[in-house]
């Protein structure tokens, strides 16, 4: 096989189960077997797009979920892997908060909603915000994992070359740790994008999250299952960039 | 209570041996462990000179990786104390170049930016540490292989690739700790024939930590063979074979005294360590 079927073999498959599993759906709504009115049929979803493109003005609702996932997801970065490094750099207040960290992580933050809607009103910053503070601890986590992961012999070699600890930091730590960081950023952006769709549904505010409220009100299922599709799309595109910015921050993997 | 066998402080001044680039003098390591304080070298003494390609040979648990470390600026000594040129070691020291045991290359570099790797962070200017890196990475055979990542190479050039790393930082020693233990027993030859080259071309002060007498009758000059557990100074073997030297040395009667000579001196150490470590997995059984 060329190497262009090689690379490609893993999409067409993934996409051809795709089309197998929606085929399938769509046989088990039609002889009965599920109901349509809990599972509108995938032909009905896949028609429904124009319609809610058009009337419900997904652009501007996709546009406005994906720059608070990107604010959350730009905020998650710059304050979680900063910290982690803290924690990594300093034993004491490693041992002091590591585990409230972890525990900060597999806390339901999302409860915490109105307090936020007290602080930053009912905008887009609640949104953000919101999505930073469940993202940002698996992100502090898995970069102090990385760090601490850090083969001694490459810091061995280091050392050897007599490297200042920036260098040693910048040329040796950081690249080191770069795979562990971005399973952190995945994670962390995971839990952002959910609180960021999660919070637009539950305060009525802002992009495909609100939308998806109303559909669900108006009994649009098909339309609903459409937005989250988009939602799913907003997801695909950020995992995409991260996969893209690893690729070039820490290749020859 | 004082102990008679560690030099104490203030150190020793370094003893002057003019034929002498790199000098080990008294060396004591000692580590605290849980339960007791254990002694992993003991008063070891030896000298490298000029040019010299000289192999520390012992049996495991010997203490060789610590007298490497020691040597390498890694791990300060209990006593005693290592000198470049006269002048004591207390940490990394320029003049000696580190390869390690444990593949040491950068898997998110390149094959020529691994080599480039001391002279950029010595600030050297992309084209002339490229050029130089360059001919580095001609030296132990790896032409074509420049923008290669180590995922993509097998693990014996991945090891010439740390010691084209180490090569290319220039150093006036180049201290090996059993860079070729991971490898298969040609490649291990192949290899060592290719560092010989190496060495013999550019002149250069070696020191190889191995526990292979094939590969130390090889590739040395001179031969320390290390007590078992403290690592002692037993004895130094002088390795008379005729330079340039091959891995077709191996075919030799003279290689196959040497091999018997040193494997007399270490069967006994060999087999004290081995019935040491069978008692302790007997007693923790």
């Amino acid at each position: 096989m060329s190497r262009t079927g090689v690379d490609r073999g893993p999409a067409l498959t993934g996409a051809a189960t795709l089309v197998g599993l929606f085929v399938l759906l769509e046989l088990a709504i039609r002889v009965g077997l599920v109901d349509r009115y809990v599972v509108p049929p995938p032909s009905e979803v896949i028609t429904s797009f124009g319609r809610i493109v058009t009337e419900e003005n997904i652009p501007q609702r996709f546009a406005q979920t994906a720059l608070e996932g990107l604010g959350a997801g730009v905020l998650i970065t710059i304050v979680g892997v900063p910290l982690g490094v803290l924690l990594y750099r300093r034993m004491v207040l490693r041992a002091a908060v590591q585990s409230w960290v972890a525990a900060l992580a597999a806390a339901p933050l999302v409860l915490a909603y109105p307090l936020f809607l007290v602080i930053f009103g009912r905008s887009a910053w609640t949104i953000v915000m919101m999505g930073f503070v469940s993202g940002v601890a698996p992100v502090i986590l898995k970069t102090l994992e990385g760090l601490t992961a850090t083969r001694r012999v490459l810091i061995d070699v280091g050392r050897s070359l007599k490297l200042t600890p920036m260098q040693q930091f910048r040329l040796v730590l950081l690249p080191a740790a770069v795979p562990t960081i971005f399973v952190g950023l995945r994670l962390g952006l995971i839990f952002a994008l959910i609180n960021v769709v999660g919070l637009e549904f539950l305060i009525n505010f802002g992009g495909l999250g609100q939308l998806i409220n109303e559909l669900a009100e108006r009994y649009d299922l098909p339309g609903t299952y459409a937005a989250i599709a988009f939602v799913v799309l907003v997801s695909v595109l950020f995992f995409a960039g991260l996969e893209r910015t690893e690729r070039w921050l820490r290749p020859g993997r | 209570m004082s102990d008679p066998t560690v030099v104490p402080w203030p150190r020793p001044a370094p003893v002057a041996r003019p034929e002498t680039v790199l000098a080990v003098d008294d060396v004591v390591v000692r580590f605290q462990t849980r339960d007791a304080v254990v002694t992993a070298v003991d008063r070891m003494s030896f000298g490298v000179r000029p040019g010299e390609f000289i192999s520390v040979i012992g049996p495991s648990g010997c203490g060789k990786s610590t007298l490497f470390n020691v040597i390498g600026g890694l791990v300060t000594p209990t006593a005693g104390l290592v000198t470049v040129a006269g002048e004591p070691i207390r940490g990394p020291h320029p003049a000696i170049g580190m390869v390690f045991q444990e593949e040491s290359t950068f898997p998110w570099r390149t094959v020529l930016d691994n080599v480039a790797f001391p002279l950029e962070v010595r600030g050297v200017p992309r084209r002339v540490r490229n050029e130089k890196a360059r001919d580095v990475v001609a030296m132990v055979g790896l032409t074509g292989f420049e923008e290669h990542y180590p995922s993509e190479l097998s693990g014996g050039m991945r090891q010439r690739v740390s010691i084209g790393r180490t090569l290319a930082s220039e150093p006036k020693i180049l201290l090996m700790d059993e860079p070729f233990a991971s490898l298969d027993e040609q490649t291990r030859l192949l290899l060592g024939d290719k560092v010989l080259q190496i060495q013999q071309t550019l002149r250069q002060t070696t020191l190889l930590i191995t526990h292979s007498i094939t590969e130390a009758v090889q590739l040395s000059d001179r031969v320390v063979v290390m007590s078992y557990r403290p690592g002692r100074l037993k004895r130094i073997v002088d390795i008379d074979l005729p330079h340039p030297r091959t891995s077709e040395v191996v075919t030799s009667e003279a290689f196959g005294h040497y091999v018997a000579e040193i494997w007399g001196d270490l069967r006994d150490e060999a087999s004290r360590g081995m019935a040491e470590a069978e008692a302790q997995r007997g007693g923790t059984r």
